[in-house]
């Protein structure tokens, strides 16, 4: 069925709201990639075919009239590390470590009689807490473009309809003019997620702007940076609301086609996008005329080929036009020639999905949340040796500490906290100093890191910082596309230096020439791939710099991850001479007699440590 | 000219993208999935097909990570090398399951084509790090010994 003007629309969300209500009970499913991971697909299935043997079964369509029980398949739910989630409605209960054996108990007990499955449940110290607001990891978060995520079935539009969706795209089309909305988008001051934070209003009026006949509408969903989801956790748990987002942009630049780009490591993404623009087809939100307003609009999906630099503009809309990847020298910028040389508004997931919000709500409102200069909330993914990992949204300018703490719950295992990756392979680390540093555009800028996509990987006391920077420097290196010297030559350097530093052959002079690359690679570069490469290796110089000098002077590593820098000592006190040792050594290093202390060839011992595991006695150590 | 194609499958993916030469990177993609490889002649019949120079077509297929021109195992291994699963020592499961199946830094797949070994840098499921993929299954919170485990399984099953 296909709605023509607002009209018609309005009925389909009357009826749409009408269904929902039918459900008198939904479950919500997370199946987000990390509780898809955990066996949550399993889950739904079970869920469902037991209430539908119950006869109890309704889904969101439009004729249904009768009453009953929804089981859904939402998106990320947040606290992916205690998956698989399950949400039931209308009491909020949230059920974590759900198994298949459990969906019997839930629905005997919370779907039939109303009662929460307490054994499920969250356990904060004696408390046992029913519903999300009473657990801190949610009740410390604002979530708002993450905020139905998880709370609608993420494979039907007619429940994002329900709940408003669409509205906005509504509004704008029919009583708003593109440069009303260019100028809405500029008050608000949304800055761009995709790491750059330039303002998405200026961005916006410079393509309405272009005198152009053909102009496109361009989503970046690459997110590239290792440790970060939570652009695939939008494109998979709302991926209407990014539809919406962009339908408002085609409209703002009078653009007439769409593409989303996003990286194939997200086969989810892929495959609930798709669905939602079939389905947003197939209503009339997508294709001619929208709602009668006289704009039309399409939308395509690419899916990447696992390539980092994708995720820069101008080599993104040379992959969506079937080439290699490699950004060009700007300008021309990607607003006057972008895809297929034309116009184009390219914006990154998280930035198109707030566009509903503030054309619904206003800019001003927008402007309420979050600093002056970063207005609106961020959605961060959390993850490393911290307690809570998964993903977050707080208002921008949320103090480092909170995030950590309060929402991640600290540092597992009882360690203290050492540094926090932010940024990715682009960004620098913070350390236990920035903790009441609020995480914004321009006060992270300040302190050499930036909030990047919004990965934030943290690591403990164990992790040795010279290791971090060599792995992103490795990352970036092999993910340079190779077209200017100063990336492909530099990065390569770099690394030698790094590997040549963790390997036991560093020299004082290895970190001043890493200074000096550092400073070449970054002010020359042709793109920000190379521009922002040495990031990580300059804010470990800067926060770490005892750690690279026990590398380089003392030939140690402080945390004993760097396996050359340490060797393996049998002490003779404790050696009862059971020789267990010397049949566990893969490179026979050790020898001795029966009864007596062995030894450990240094020169031949390959440092795998099955000694130290092999010993009964604890006797051998690592120095 | 009744000239049957040698290749049906591929002619039916390029006309699923309509011969349309900027869809290059989705029709190897499927080909890919198809042959789990690109293999040399197929791309030489791309060529033809659809007008772009073999050259054009390497240097794509060259570029980016996910194309591969040589044959991979029947099970795919990635283990996720991110920085969260790296953080989560990723690093000690790699070098296990190289020993495991006798692999290195330059030999990817066993010689019985059953496994290929690759790393990846994430798949978004960072919460459950560290985490690996088999053909696409995603095993959470592994271990060495865990991803022993599993590899040992796959073998099993196999020699049934
Ligand atoms: C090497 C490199 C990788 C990038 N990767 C991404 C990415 O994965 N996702 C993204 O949205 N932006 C990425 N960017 C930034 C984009 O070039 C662009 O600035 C952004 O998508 C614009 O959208 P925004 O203004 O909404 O942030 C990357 C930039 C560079 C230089
Ligand atoms: S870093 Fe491994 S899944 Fe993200």
């Amino acid at each position: 069925m296909k709605v023509n003007n607002i009209e018609q629309f309005e009925k389909v969300a009357v009826a749409a709201r009408k269904a929902l209500e039918n459900q008198e009970k939904r479950v919500f499913v997370c199946c987000g990639t990390g509780c898809v991971a955990a066996g949550s697909f399993g889950i739904y299935e079970e869920l469902k075919r037991l209430v539908a043997e119950k006869g109890l079964l309704v889904d969101v369509v439009l004729e249904a009239e009768e009453k009953g029980i929804g089981i859904k398949k939402s998106g990320c739910q947040g606290l992916c590390q205690l998956g698989p989630l399950v949400r039931v409605e209308p009491f909020d209960y949230q059920y974590f470590r759900v198994d298949k054996q459990d969906c019997v108990e839930i629905i005997e007990k919370t779907l039939l009689q109303n009662q929460p499955v307490e054994r499920l449940m969250y356990q904060s110290g004696s408390r046992v807490c029913h519903t999300p607001v009473e657990i801190p990891f949610y009740s410390e978060q604002t979530r708002l473009v993450l905020g139905q995520c998880g709370q609608i079935d993420c494979e039907n539009i007619m429940e994002y309809i329900a709940k408003g969706g669409y509205t906005a795209a509504g509004k704008a089309l029919l009583q708003m003019t593109p440069e009303q909305i260019c100028d809405e988008i500029s008050k608000s001051n949304l800055r761009g997620r995709g790491g750059g934070g330039y303002p998405a209003g200026r961005k916006w009026s410079q393509v309405l702007a272009q005198n152009s006949e053909v102009k496109y509408v361009v989503c970046n969903g690459d997110e590239g940076d290792p440790g970060a989801f939570m652009d695939g956790s939008v494109m998979d748990g709302n991926p209407h609301s990014v539809l919406e987002g962009m339908i408002i942009a085609g409209y703002a630049c009078k653009a007439s086609e769409g593409y989303i780009y996003v990286r194939a490591e997200y086969p989810l993404s892929v495959a609930r996008l798709q669905l939602a623009v079939e389905q947003a087809r197939e209503i009339g939100l997508l294709g001619e005329n929208i709602l009668g307003s006289g704009f039309s609009f399409d939308i395509k999906i690419n899916k990447g080929a696992g390539a980092f630099v994708c995720g820069e503009s101008s080599a993104l809309t040379q992959s969506i036009e079937g080439e290699r990847g490699m950004p060009r020298v700007k300008p021309p910028r990607t607003v006057e020639q972008g895809l297929w040389g034309k116009p184009t508004m390219l914006n990154n997931v998280e930035t198109f999905a707030n566009v509903p919000h503030i054309i619904l709500k206003g800019a001003q409102w927008y402007r309420s949340i979050g600093p002056e200069n970063s207005p609106g909330t961020k959605a961060f993914a959390i993850t490393g040796n911290v307690n809570n990992t998964g993903l977050i949204e707080v208002p921008m300018g949320t103090l480092l500490k909170e995030v950590i703490f309060d929402i991640g719950g600290g540092i597992n295992d009882g360690k203290k906290f050492k540094a926090v990756q932010i940024g990715g392979p682009s960004g620098g680390c913070l350390t236990e100093t920035h903790m009441e540093l609020p995480l914004d555009f321009d006060s992270l800028k300040k302190v050499g890191a930036m909030i990047g996509s919004g990965g934030l990987v943290v690591m403990d006391e164990d992790t040795c910082m010279v290791e971090v920077a060599r792995f992103f420097m490795n990352f970036t290196q092999k993910e340079s596309c190779g077209k200017c010297v100063p990336c492909r030559e530099g990065t390569k350097r770099m690394l030698e230096i790094l590997e040549g530093i963790v390997a036991g052959k560093g020299s004082l002079e290895d970190l001043d020439m890493l200074e000096e690359l550092a400073d070449t690679i970054s002010s020359t570069a042709l793109c920000g791939l190379g521009k922002t490469a040495p990031s990580p290796v300059i804010s470990t110089l800067k926060y770490f710099r005892d750690e690279y000098l026990a590398h380089v002077v003392q030939k140690k590593c402080p945390t004993r991850n760097c396996k050359s820098l340490s060797s393996f000592v049998i002490n003779e006190a404790l050696c009862k001479g059971c020789s267990k040792c010397a049949k566990a050594c893969p490179a026979t290093a050790i020898t001795g007699k029966v009864k007596e202390a062995f030894v450990i060839n240094n020169r031949k011992c390959i440092k795998c440590g099955a000694c130290v595991e092999a010993c009964p006695f604890s006797a051998v150590e690592e120095v | 000219m009744l000239d049957k194609s040698k290749y049906p499958e591929v002619d039916g993916i390029l006309a699923g993208y309509a011969y349309n030469r900027s869809a290059l990177i989705a029709m190897l993609q499927e080909i890919q999935s198809a042959y789990n490889y690109l293999p040399e002649e197929v791309l030489e019949h791309i060529s033809t097909e659809i007008d772009i120079p073999l050259s054009k077509i390497f240097s794509v297929a060259t570029f980016y990570e996910n194309f591969s021109l040589e044959p991979k195992g029947k099970y795919i291994i990635k283990i996720c090398d991110g920085t969260a699963c790296h953080v989560k020592k990723s690093i000690p499961i790699l070098d296990t399951i190289k020993k495991e199946l006798g692999l290195n830094s330059s030999k990817h797949t066993t010689d019985d084509f059953l496994f290929t070994l690759e790393t990846v840098s994430c798949l978004g499921a960072c919460g459950l790090a560290p985490v690996i993929l088999v053909n696409g299954k995603v095993y959470a919170k592994m271990t060495p010994e865990s991803a022993l485990a599993v590899i040992k399984e796959i073998k099993e099953n196999e020699s049934k």
